[in-house]
């Protein structure tokens, strides 16, 4: 509309027909709001019962922090792809086959690897990976099938891939040595290296984690893309009737979700000095936990990056909790079942709170 | 621009001979239309006509199964509504392609998103979407205090408000409105009409779909009647009386306001659009008056 003209002054008609939001109703609809709710009192609760065994400690914090991170940085991606109405239940399975992708670069002719420096190494198991990704997302794209059903066959396949290549090549399923890799240092350097504060080791995974964060809360929030991803999970329709590139944003969140399963399991393969086919098993389950327990709406079109960093946290919180309890890790199970039942329900709560016409 | 000059004036949007199959429906059968800049094209017909099949290949969202399509006298070939976007072409769909969970602003600017600063710093302006969709629904005579409001909580014709500013924000050259009035209240109504004239008058081709002889005759040029999937024809105002339009229109209009809208219509020749749209208006409510007024003041 180009005219400047006023407005055709209703005034007395229009003020009956405003809906008014009040701050306080306003951030009951935040997604993460129940997340960082549950954060809070599951800290307290462990602060309490574990109060003897010095779950209050920069020792316990580092261990949380530690265990959260890798789970974190798979649940930014993941959250963006649920967002957008799409699962990837192939990304655990993508960490074993990016961390055997990259191990098999490095490893020398002799072991049955190929023997490459470590950047080209790098590069090559990040496009391998990348493919994988690019392989999911055009499957769902092309054949409209839900990508519950394509990613659950990729979670067979790229496990199974990984199993097999790293058998063929070397004979083995855990390759090592990555430690003597030339270069290794500044890989290290950038991912691998604890940092201490206060006598605990802290990953520096911790900050790619909240750097990611970050990074795609703006994205989420603040980019023409992010308004994307909110339409398309909303109403995939809809969005590609009023111009969203559909297509092209769904594969692109599945290559970005291989990309994280790529990031964690470089700096797993940092950090342990090796990879191991059988790495990131169930990790699909537990980064689809993190974000619908930080609110994420398992039908998509809702949630927060912010929420999923929370719920990766608390996650963790729970598993250090029952581990330093000395309770047995049974527990662990139901206590994450319980956690992830009450916040679907008080999510979808929040969100009809929202919806409500 | 007069209704004559326009008369000579090429059409900018054209299709000629298009069919529609879903595997074995037949939604659209050897059909032909066009709008010339500047003028309104009304697509009336029954439930299940293919109206809106026709206006969604139009949008980009079908690809026609036969046929050609032309814009701007250029054959084109839209792959996706976004295709469509880019020629200046805007369309209100029946079911209004809204997310009920986003806020109006993000809806309203979904898929056109603006944006500031270079990559890879570009990001969504954010302020200006929030002002301009306060602004254009303002002009609709809806008054939004919170545009970050989720459109799922407006009500229906509020919902159908947003899709049509935005459409209007939006289509530079074509506007379609498949049903935009259908959820409105007397005012809005007036008001979608008193738009669908100033597009009018800008130069924009308009294709205004509706059940409601009163809205489609007072800003109609020319009447396409779609029956079963075929064209029955298309009339000039000037050759199509406003009671036979009506019995054309198959189940369109209920009687009392027909004889009420007959009574009216026959105190005015076929003048000015806008002039008869305030005699229409005027024969539902006072209020709608004022809009129409507004209208006739713009020219
Ligand atoms: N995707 C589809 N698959 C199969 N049939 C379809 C599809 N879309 C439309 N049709 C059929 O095409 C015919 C025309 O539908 P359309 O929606 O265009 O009607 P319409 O004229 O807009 O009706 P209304 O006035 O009720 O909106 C209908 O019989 C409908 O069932
Ligand atoms: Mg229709």
């Amino acid at each position: 509309m180009t005219t400047t003209e006023e407005a055709p002054a209703p005034p007395e008609t229009a003020d009956e027909r405003v809906r008014r939001v009040g701050g306080l109703a306003n951030l009951m609809t935040r997604p993460e709001i129940g997340a960082l709710a549950a954060l809070v009192l599951v800290w307290v609760f462990f602060a309490i019962v574990a109060f003897d065994n010095n779950f209050v400690s920069m020792a316990a914090t580092a261990s949380i922090l530690n265990r959260a991170a890798p789970l974190g940085i798979l649940a930014v991606a993941v959250a963006l792809l649920m967002i957008a109405g799409e699962f990837d239940l192939s990304v655990g399975s993508i960490i074993g086959f990016a961390g055997i992708a990259i191990m098999l670069m490095v490893t020398p002719g002799s072991a049955g690897g190929f023997g490459l420096a470590l950047g080209p190494a790098i590069v090559i198991a990040l496009l391998i990976t990348l493919a994988a990704g690019l392989f999911n997302g055009i499957l769902v794209v092309t054949t409209k099938l839900p990508s519950f059903i394509i990613t659950l066959g990729g979670l067979f396949i790229f496990r199974g891939l990984a199993t097999a290549a790293a058998r063929i090549r070397t004979a083995r399923t855990q390759l090592g040595g990555f430690g003597d890799v030339p270069g290794f240092d500044i890989l290290n350097a950038l991912l691998g290296q604890k940092i201490d504060i206060f006598g605990a080791a802290f990953d520096i995974a911790i900050l790619w984690w909240i750097g990611l964060t970050a990074l795609a809360t703006w994205v989420l929030l603040r980019t023409k893309v992010g308004n994307w991803i909110y339409g398309v999970g909303g109403d995939t329709n809809a969005s590609r009737n009023v111009g969203v590139p559909v297509n092209r944003l769904v594969v692109s969140l599945f290559v970005l979700t291989a990309f994280a399963a790529f990031l964690v399991a470089l700096i797993q393969v940092t950090q342990f000095g090796g990879a191991d086919s059988l790495r990131g098993e169930q990790q699909e389950f537990n980064a689809i936990i993190a974000a619908v327990v930080g609110g994420v709406l398992l039908t998509g079109g809702y949630g927060s990056v912010v929420g999923a960093a929370a719920g990766a946290l608390i996650f963790a919180l729970v598993q250090q909790g029952i581990t330093i309890t000395g309770v047995d890790a049974d527990w662990f199970k139901v206590f994450v079942g319980a956690i992830l039942v009450l916040a679907v329900i008080f999510n979808n709560y929040i969100r009809q709170r929202a919806q409500k016409r | 621009m007069t209704h004559n000059e326009s008369m000579t004036i090429a059409p900018i949007l054209e299709v000629k001979s298009i069919s529609k199959f879903f595997g074995s429906v037949i939604a659209l059968h050897d059909v032909s239309m066009f709008v010339r800049p500047g003028e309104v094209t009304c697509l009336l017909g029954d439930n299940g006509a293919g109206k809106s099949t026709l206006i969604k290949t139009l949008a980009g969202v079908h690809k026609p199964t036969e046929g050609e399509y032309f814009f701007e006298g250029k054959p084109v070939d839209f792959n996706s509504p976004r295709d469509a976007l880019e020629h200046g072409i805007a369309t209100v769909y029946q079911d209004l392609a809204m997310i009920p969970l986003m806020s109006i602003w993000r809806n309203f600017f979904l898929g056109s998103e603006p944006t500031k600063g270079v990559p890879p710093l570009r990001r969504f302006d954010v302020s200006h979407a929030k002002q301009v969709t306060r602004e254009e629904m303002a002009k609709m005579g809806i008054d939004i205090r919170n545009p970050d409001q989720p459109v799922g909580t407006l009500s229906g014709g509020e919902r159908q408000s947003v899709a049509i500013a935005r459409a209007v924000y939006f289509g530079a050259k074509v506007l379609i409105l498949d049903e935009p009035t259908a959820a409105l209240g007397v005012k809005q109504a007036g008001v979608v009409l008193r738009y669908i004239l100033q597009a009018k008058q800008r130069g924009i081709g308009v294709i205004f779909i509706t059940h409601n002889p009163h809205h489609a005759y007072p800003v109609g040029d020319h009447f396409v009647i779609l029956r079963r999937g075929t064209i029955y024809g298309d009339y000039a105002k000037a050759d199509v009386p406003l009671e036979q339009l009506v019995s054309m229109m198959a189940g369109g209009a209920d009687l009392e306001a027909l004889s009420h809208e007959l009574a009216s219509a026959s105190r005015t020749d076929t003048g000015r659009a806008a002039e008869e749209l305030a005699e229409a208006a005027q024969a539902y409510h006072a209020t709608a008056v004022e809009a129409a007024e507004g209208a006739t003041q713009d020219e």
